[in-house]
């Protein structure tokens, strides 16, 4: 996908990449393993997709129509698993991998050749987590969550596929996340301080340490389980001294600041696209610093708010809660910083800038219904029901997909050299909002009127909003072969695109032509004046 | 505050649903529910949902205003403020203040939730994949009352094949009845995964985990039904594991409570006499339909391999001993519970007669309860 | 631009922290274990209570302690308490019992799970004997009564009026196998 535009090196060994298949194979360059993800995570977020047009063209009427029970169980979780560790997570390193070494004046990621493997561990990990389709007993069915003793003693002997699938992944998240660290820490550009960074760096820099802290405890808690279904241990069955809740706590403690994984690099995008639109600095960049670093921190220590109905003892549960109700300070910070770049600036609305002012709007709804659910006596009629859904879906789909989908439009005329269409940008941009917010939005009222999560059918008073519901998962689903149709296009050709691409940006990233150059930055920028956006 | 509460709903609703389908406000929010809890926790929903509310019409405001007036076409020239600790530490001072606020409540109503205080009436309520089992505890054994709850929507409403019901998926064989205005301690543990007891208007939700006994209470304050479901995904029919609760006055529970007194001491009797095979496959049918055709189907066919065909192979044709065997026992490492554990001898040897002689089986055998009574009880 | 030496640094400790963090997630189990054991916070009981002898028994108390006794799974075997309550003095020594019955053709061993709620009971409820220290193997049909010697903390807060003592029995045999009689 990146040019060949050959550079003249003074190493001389360098002549542009290599042709066919196998320089996709073998390939170093940050820019080919950028993209390699990209396309990885676009087709996972399809196939994710797919998934979720199945379970919602079952829950389009009360009864079972088209899909059993058994199967809707494996829907759902597949849907989840691929979308977290497929879609999202992949997109993120994808755009990483673009756009750290540019950004901070480095010709490449340190680790080059760990990068490849970092990437070429997911398509088989993911080739056999949706092979268990096809297996006896089926794909996973326990949620994307997968609680013991529902994942240990009654899952489908698949389960020990997942659980290899789930190391893979992990494996491959905590080598990129170990490259981004020792790239940002070692590489950047002379004058480049920390302070100066681009933010999106930042978020990326703190991300990459939560992976490094997270993930190794998913790793431990999938090896229990191994452990219990394979190896006789008891570490979530009372029967042999264990705890089905032990499950819980470990799992959140890698759950809870998985998520936060998934919303940094959105953050950090949103704080690159709004400041070039609004042609007008990020307002408060040490402040958007020092909070997502407190959203980080903070992370850490709020796991049991996915847990207020399994018993814990009052002191728990107000400890929980007002730990959790103070993440929504760091990040009210970042909102109203958003906003505030916005307010007197001179705005243009293209594409990047719809989907990232979408962003604000829409991930706010979801940080405000989470507000909602850190109330723990209010979260014991939420949780576990279709309000839950509903925040995570708006703090996940127009909170970090969106925000991919905005850095895809801003950057891909860098990477491509060409302009997108921005008519049909607009489009696939309006079909989204709208169709997002007729699949989500009506989630809130089924929760509240009692409708519980991962159910295939459900009581006659839920009927009229599911069926809303459904319609626009189809409408939204539907709306992505458009942004595929535009993503094509624009590689094959379009409106030539400047170094600078858009009149408000800043950043060592404009500096270079457009597309960017196989190889950038073998020698360090001279000046840092563009660097602080 | 009620008061004030209920106002604002009514503007806002007012103000932002005009349609009136949507002013029928039971698919739209959380209900009050019954109980001084539950309405102590609709309360909070609210006071927490306007202040979201009113948080989002501030920002989104000011965006909305920005977006109209500070826009390039217009010929605006962008300020180059880009930062001031004034306004950046007042908007986070004032969220803390805010939330501060919102804790109060939050604590107040929690702190409620988890006061300890004597019960009148204690349930042991056991999660059981897919249905429920209830308890009812008393210093004499034979006062206590056992019994399961099980979807009673019927598989062809489910399919299709019939028209839905009013209570679909919402309507049980055994409800659980309770008086009203007494403590009820609900103590809640699971037979297998992790299920979870949930009653919104009650605004009671307990996990049920295998091996722990946890508890929760409600007083509720009015007569009525109350619905609920399982909260905690639990395999295959984790939506077809609904909770009835009917509250009553005391002289009705009263009542109730002798009537399943002298049903157990029926169900004693009935044990003992010989039933006319048509009697056992009437009862067998019924038994069936409630507790087995969820996993064998309505016809039988089952959906291999997870849950055999019942028809012309297998158990049902195979010796009565290995039926018997398995109906009470279970079989382990696999979804057939041991039915012993929660049907009496009647209704076991009714449907054991009925596997073997229904469909196209014609085992043309059958047994009595009084013997599947004397294997469970000396052997 | 830093040399070779400072990526390697940098690995090498981020590495450390990924080891580090793998082994903190099995550290959690003990961890659970030992804030649960001191806390009570999940209702699990101690082992077996070593102090025998009765001290400060509350003679103007009654806490009442109840008995609920379930079967894991497909356990088929009958488990129930003798009595459903005691109202207890605590600091006295007291017994319960509870009848155990394996009702199939083979012999099979038995493990009871104890859950005590409310969790701030748990700590308060001391077993000198119990049927739950070990499993219970039982031949084919026969049954047993199972002590029970508890002893309720004269320490217990005041408004703890009731507790209530559950035990699960869980199918144990393919773990533990068979004691050669």
């Amino acid at each position: 996908m990146s040019a060949v535009i050959e550079e003249h090196h003074h190493d001389g060994h360098h002549h542009g990449p290599d042709k066919g298949i196998m320089r996709w194979v073998f390939t170093t360059n940050h820019k080919d393993i950028g993209t390699l993800y990209l396309w990885f995570s676009f087709l996972m977020f399809l196939t994710g997709g797919v998934l979720a047009l199945g379970i919602r063209a079952e829950l389009f009427q009360p009864g079972l129509q088209i899909i059993q029970p058994e199967l809707f169980n494996q829907l759902t979780t597949m849907h989840g698993l691929i979308m977290v560790f497929g879609a999202v997570m992949p997109a993120f390193v994808g755009l990483a991998n673009w756009l750290v070494p540019m950004m901070i004046g480095a010709p490449d990621m340190a680790l080059p050749r760990m990068n490849n493997y970092s990437f070429w561990i997911l398509p088989f990990a993911f080739g056999m987590l949706l092979s268990t389709f096809f297996m006896d007993g089926g794909a996973p069915n326990y949620g994307w969550t997968f609680y013991a003793p529902l994942s240990t003693d009654y899952a489908p002997p698949s389960v020990t596929f997942f659980i290899f699938a789930v190391h893979m992944m992990g494996i491959s998240s905590i080598m990129g996340s170990i490259n981004v660290v020792v790239t940002i820490l070692n590489m950047r550009a002379p004058g480049m301080t920390l302070m100066k960074m681009p933010l999106f760096v930042w978020t990326w820099l703190i991300t990459a340490y939560l992976l490094i802290a997270v993930m190794p405890v998913l790793a431990g808690v999938v090896t229990m389980m191994l452990m219990d279904i394979h190896f006789g241990t008891a570490f979530f069955n009372a029967g042999g001294g264990g705890d089905p809740v032990l499950f819980q706590h470990v799992f959140w403690f890698f759950g809870h600041p998985e998520v936060y994984i998934m919303i940094l690099p959105a953050f950090g995008v949103v704080s690159a696209i709004i400041p070039t639109f609004a042609r007008k600095r990020l307002f408060g960049y040490d402040s958007m610093v020092y909070a997502a670093a407190s959203i980080a921190f903070l992370s850490f220590i709020v796991w049991a708010h996915h847990m207020f109905t399994v018993g814990i003892p009052l002191a728990g549960e107000l400890y929980f809660m007002y730990a959790t109700m103070l993440i929504a300070v760091p990040t009210g910070v970042k909102v109203f910083n958003w906003v505030a770049t916005m307010w007197q600036g001179a705005m243009t609305f293209e594409t990047p800038m719809l989907f990232s002012i979408a962003f604000v709007i829409l991930f706010t709804i979801g940080g405000l219904s989470g507000l909602m659910l850190a109330i723990v006596p209010a979260d014991f009629q939420y949780h576990d029901t279709y309000f839950v859904v509903a925040h995570f879906h708006y703090v996940l789909v127009p909170g970090s997909i969106f925000s991919i989908v905005a850095a895809v439009y801003y950057w891909i005329p860098k990477w491509t050299g060409n302009m997108y269409d921005e008519t049909l940008g607009k489009t696939h941009f309006w079909l989204s909002f709208i169709g997002v917010n007729v699949t989500f939005f009506p989630q809130h009222f089924i929760g509240l009127a009692g409708m519980p999560r991962r159910i295939p059918d459900y009581a006659l008073q839920f009927a009229d909003w599911n069926m809303v519901s459904s319609c626009g998962a189809f409408l939204f689903g539907f709306s992505q072969l458009l942004f595929l149709f535009i993503v094509i296009k624009c590689i094959r050709g379009g409106k030539k695109a400047t170094d600078q691409v858009w009149e408000g940006a800043h950043g060592l990233e404009w500096t270079i032509p457009s597309p960017a150059p196989y190889h950038t930055f073998a020698t360090p920028p001279s000046s840092m004046k563009e660097a602080h956006g | 505050m009620n008061r004030v509460v209920q106002m604002w709903q009514a503007g806002l609703s007012l103000l932002l649903f005009s349609n009136a389908a949507l002013a029928d406000w039971s698919t739209l929010n959380m209900r009050q529910g019954v109980t001084e809890i539950s309405r102590q926790v609709y309360d909070l929903h609210m006071l927490i949902f306007y202040v979201c509310c009113v948080i989002g019409v501030l920002v989104f405001g000011v965006m909305i205003v920005s977006m109209l007036m500070h826009r390039k076409s217009l010929g605006v020239t962008p300020a180059t403020f880009h930062e001031d600790t004034r306004v950046e530490v007042a908007w986070t001072v004032i969220p803390i203040a805010i939330l501060l606020v919102m804790a109060v409540p939050a604590t107040n109503t929690l702190r409620d939730m988890y006061e300890s205080a004597d019960s009148d009436l204690d349930i042991e309520v056991r999660g059981y994949q897919w249905k429920w089992q209830y308890t009812y505890l008393n210093d004499d054994p034979a006062k206590e009352i056992q019994f399961m709850s099980a979807l009673k929507t019927p598989q062809n409403e489910i399919q299709n094949l019939e028209a839905k019901g009013e209570h679909y998926l919402l309507d049980v064989d055994n409800p659980l009845v309770i008086p009203i205005k007494k403590r009820i301690r609900f103590l809640v543990t699971s037979q297998d995964t992790i299920h979870s007891f949930w009653v919104p208007d009650f605004a009671v939700k307990r996990d049920a985990i295998p091996g722990f006994v946890h508890e929760s209470w409600v007083v509720v304050e009015e007569p009525g039904v109350y619905r609920g479901q399982c909260a905690e995904l639990c395999g295959k029919d984790h939506g077809f594991m609904p909770i009835v609760v009917q509250a009553v006055e005391q002289a009705d529970y009263d009542l109730w409570v002798a009537e399943k007194q002298a049903e157990a001491k029926e169900v004693f009797n009935t044990v003992g006499k010989t039933w006319t095979k048509d009697e056992l496959m009437a009862k067998g049918e019924e038994v069936y339909l409630q507790h087995c055709a969820a996993c064998h189907q309505p016809n039988g066919q089952g959906i291999p391999p997870a849950f055999p065909s019942l028809v012309g192979q297998g158990i049902s044709v195979g010796p009565m001993g290995d039926h018997i065997d398995i109906v009470l026992n279970g079989k382990a490492g696999t979804a057939m519970q041991a039915f012993g554990q929660q049907l009496n001898p009647a209704e076991i040897a009714a449907v054991i007669t009925y596997e073997r002689n229904a469909w196209d089986n014609d085992m043309n055998e059958l047994v009595q309860p009084k013997e599947i009574n004397t294997m469970m009880a000396s052997e | 631009m830093s040399g070779k030496t400072e990526v390697s640094k940098t690995i090498r400790q981020l590495i450390l922290v990924v080891v580090g963090m793998f082994g903190f997630g099995f550290a959690m189990v003990p961890l659970y274990d030992v804030l649960c054991d001191v806390t009570g916070f999940n209702g699990k009981t101690a082992g077996k209570y070593t102090a025998t002898e009765e001290q400060d028994v509350r003679e103007d108390r009654l806490v009442t302690i109840q008995f609920l006794a379930s079967n894991n799974a497909n356990m088929p075997w009958e488990f129930r308490p003798k009595v459903r309550t005691m109202k207890v003095h605590p600091g006295k020594l007291n017994t319960a019992e509870f009848y155990v019955r394996n009702v199939t053709g083979e012999t099979m061993v038995a493990q009871a799970v104890p859950s005590v709620t409310p969790f701030l009971a748990a700590e308060f409820l001391h077993k000198t004997e119990c049927f739950c220290f070990e499993q219970q193997q039982l031949e084919a049909r026969e049954d047993l009564d199972m002590p029970l010697r508890f002893i309720i903390d004269s320490q217990i807060p005041e408004d703890v009026k009731t507790l209530t003592l559950s035990y699960t029995l869980y199918d144990v045999t393919e773990q533990f196998g068979l004691a050669t009689n």
